[in-house]
């Protein structure tokens, strides 16, 4: 097994565990971790990519060893990620002082007005 | 006539170039504001948004007379190591879009998130106008990038910036709706994602002509293809809210303020079905086939009876309207088993305009549903009895918008219908054509059910009266998509601008060349009328048992782990489909 094949294996584990646990979990903090761990296996499967080459580079002909697009694109993916992360903690803060809840599935309190 | 002549050289001279300001603007606008703080976010706001607007105006003049798109490469770099911009019809009418819409909301929230008397910042004045920025930067990316990646960035800033929209308030019950759309949608966005990086690694590029290029050219497709573009259209179903995955709509829609509500349904669901359109018509035109397509027909058409049918059990206005959007966004997905073959350009236009006329009355109908509900206090729809009589234009602005959805002459919504209809009748698939009319029966069922509350019973009291331009706004909107068939049939032409052999200009006045004869005008009026009359006759009773399986399976639907693995399932599906189909 190459190195290549081992990591695609764990960026698929990653993703599978990812997705169980955002579709899963009734916890929205458990979810928040699970996107994280799914965009985990995503961002590794970019890294696959660039090690195995075969992107930009070999369609201009400049050789395999090594892409360096998906890399620039996993560092943007990586802010994104982290963004989104920010967003949904801050939020979950704000439901849990306000209401005590943390779940998304259940009712929350309190009459809902206009 | 001299001076405009000269300016319309000038402008054209500047080709590529204009591209620019719709990404500057909003996001120089948006920095500006979050550094001045909320004393001027509002008004900042609304000038770049005229500023936007005219320059959307000089993009769409360009492309329509040089009957070109525009297009322009970051830097000098050509793709695939640069990032190119290009303008093409459907980029230009969303770029129209988006400032029209919010410009009108924007001035519509003039009143209700200004700063306090003393000029002091609040959390409205300041977030909301960043936001309603933020949303626009988002909306012309997705319109003018063209490359994946670049597209993902621009999902997610459309996203971060209609998550807090939702919240704005930050009652508990808000606070969870924002918190489920916003982890659904990253649901949706990292199924993009995948799909992107899977691209990328069996042709080596995310530029979408160079992509489309070589999908096109290659001899055997690697399996992954199918997986990829099916990845994709899911993610984006996720965030477009099509019915088995519209958990997250309603809640967020309803609980948002009135502005916030027109421009997460007028718009944001938009922004993500526009990247549907483009998959699908600009990277993988050859590949889905018809089994992938149908999967999404019929999930539209399941959107549209199942949402107008819960719609019209609703207690509340304002998730009434909400569930609207659930049925009108199952009108967007209609189009695709009827894109095969000849009837792409059909197709295509009525995806197109089915977006920007749901987009001006939704908005109508959001904004007056919130002048409703503040003037009462309240927004159910057993007790709006006489609303119409203390608030006139806002009821008619909510009627004349409802109408257009229906879908009667000369509205967006029936020049919709017509295209499906041609275009069903084109491929020789009759059934789909049913839909849109049993849509616009349902739809007319609820319409009148608020109706015949709202104009019957004495003069409420009211709470909090609406502005005189906040009612024009609403009317503005509502008319906009009422009288959408009659703009000049040339204009029409702007979509089909940079694809070959699709000339919409004649498509829509083909559409139209029947809209006005005594059997299709009797053909729309009187359906509509007879299920009036059977709305009003049985208004007495309860809701039918009918009614409650229908709440129970949206109910069902609507739970986090059954959306969760209809997702998964139909990544799954489309991905057979479109192997299959091949």
């Amino acid at each position: 097994m190459t190195a290549t094949t081992l990591y695609g294996l764990c960026g698929a584990a990653l993703v599978g565990l990812g997705l169980y646990g955002l579709i899963c979990h009734p916890g929205a903090l458990r979810k928040i971790l699970a996107f994280n761990l799914l965009g985990g296996g995503v961002f590794l499967l970019f890294g696959v990519i660039a090690q195995r080459g075969g992107g930009a580079l070999t369609a201009a002909g400049l050789g395999t060893d090594g892409d360096p697009v998906p890399q620039a694109l996993v560092i943007t993916g990586l802010v994104v990620a982290f963004a989104a992360t920010a967003i949904a903690v801050a939020l979950l803060r704000r439901l849990a002082t306000a209401s005590r809840h943390s779940t998304l599935d259940q009712a929350p309190p309190g009459d809902p007005g206009p | 006539m001299e001076p405009m002549q000269s300016l319309y050289a000038q402008i054209a001279a500047l080709g590529g170039g204009l591209l620019i300001l719709p990404l500057m603007l909003p996001v120089a606008g948006l920095l500006l504001a979050l550094a001045l703080g909320g004393r001027w976010a509002r008004g900042l706001a609304l000038t770049l948004l005229w500023l936007g607007l005219a320059v959307a105006l000089a993009i769409a003049a360009t492309v329509l007379y040089g009957a070109a798109p525009l297009s322009y490469t970051l830097g000098g770099w050509a793709p695939p190591l640069g990032v190119a911009l290009k303008a093409d019809g459907l980029s230009a009418v969303l770029l129209l879009l988006s400032p029209g819409v919010l410009l009108a909301v924007g001035h519509f929230a003039r009143r209700g998130f200004e700063p306090l008397d003393g000029g002091e910042e609040t959390r409205k004045s300041l977030a909301f106008w960043v936001l309603l920025l933020g949303v626009w930067a988002g909306l012309n990316t997705v319109a003018l990038a063209q490359d994946l990646f670049t597209l993902f960035v621009a999902l997610e800033l459309l996203t971060f910036s209609a998550v807090p929209l939702v919240a704005l308030d930050g009652r508990p019950e808000t606070v969870q709706a924002a918190l489920r759309y916003l982890l659904f949608a990253l649901l949706g966005s990292v199924l993009y994602l995948l799909g992107a990086v899977l691209f990328y690694g069996s042709f080596g590029t995310l530029d979408i002509p160079l992509l489309a290029g070589r999908i096109g050219s290659a001899d055997a497709l690697p399996p992954a293809v199918a997986l990829a573009a099916a990845l994709m259209t899911a993610g984006l179903m996720a965030k477009t809210a099509l019915l088995p995955l519209h958990l997250w709509l309603p809640p967020a829609h309803a609980g948002a303020p009135a502005p916030a509500s027109a421009v997460l349904s007028a718009l944001v669901v938009k922004g993500s079905f526009f990247l549907v359109l483009r998959l699908w018509f600009d990277v993988i035109p050859a590949l889905p086939g018809l089994p992938a397509a149908t999967i999404l027909g019929v999930l539209g058409a399941c959107a549209i009876v199942l949402g107008n049918l819960v719609a019209l059990g609703q207690v509340r206005l304002k998730l009434l309207v909400a569930y609207s959007t659930v049925a009108q966004i199952g009108y967007l997905f209609l189009i695709f088993p009827l894109a095969a073959g000849a009837g792409s350009g059909l197709a295509l236009t009525a995806g197109t305009l089915q977006i920007v006329s749901h987009a001006c009355a939704k908005a109508a109908m959001f904004l007056a549903a919130g002048i409703i509900a503040y003037a009462l206090g309240h927004d159910r729809v057993r007790d709006l009895g006489g609303i119409a009589r203390a608030l006139p234009m806002t009821v008619l602005g909510f009627a004349l918008a409802g109408l257009s959805l229906v879908g009667l002459q000369p509205s967006g919504g029936y020049l919709v219908k017509a295209l499906l209809q041609s275009a069903a009748d084109l491929t020789s698939q009759g059934a789909w054509s049913l839909v849109p009319l049993a849509g616009g029966l349902l739809t007319a069922a609820y319409l009148v059910r608020v109706l015949a509350c709202a104009l019957s019973g004495p003069r409420p009291s009211i709470v909090q009266g609406p502005s005189r331009p906040q009612e024009w706004l609403v009317l503005a909107l509502a008319l906009a998509s009422l009288l959408l068939g009659l703009l000049p049939p040339e204009v029409f032409g702007l979509i089909g601008i940079g694809r070959t052999s699709i000339d919409t200009a004649a498509l829509v006045a083909g559409a139209l060349a029947s809209a006005w004869t005594w059997d299709s005008l009797t053909g729309s009026i009187a359906p509509v009328l007879g299920v009036a009359t059977l709305v009003l006759l049985l208004k007495r009773r309860g809701l039918p048992t009918a009614g409650l399986i229908v709440t129970r399976t949206d109910a069902a639907l609507r739970q986090w782990a059954i959306a969760g693995l209809s997702l998964l399932t139909l990544t799954l599906g489309l991905a057979a489909g479109i192997a299959l189909g091949r």
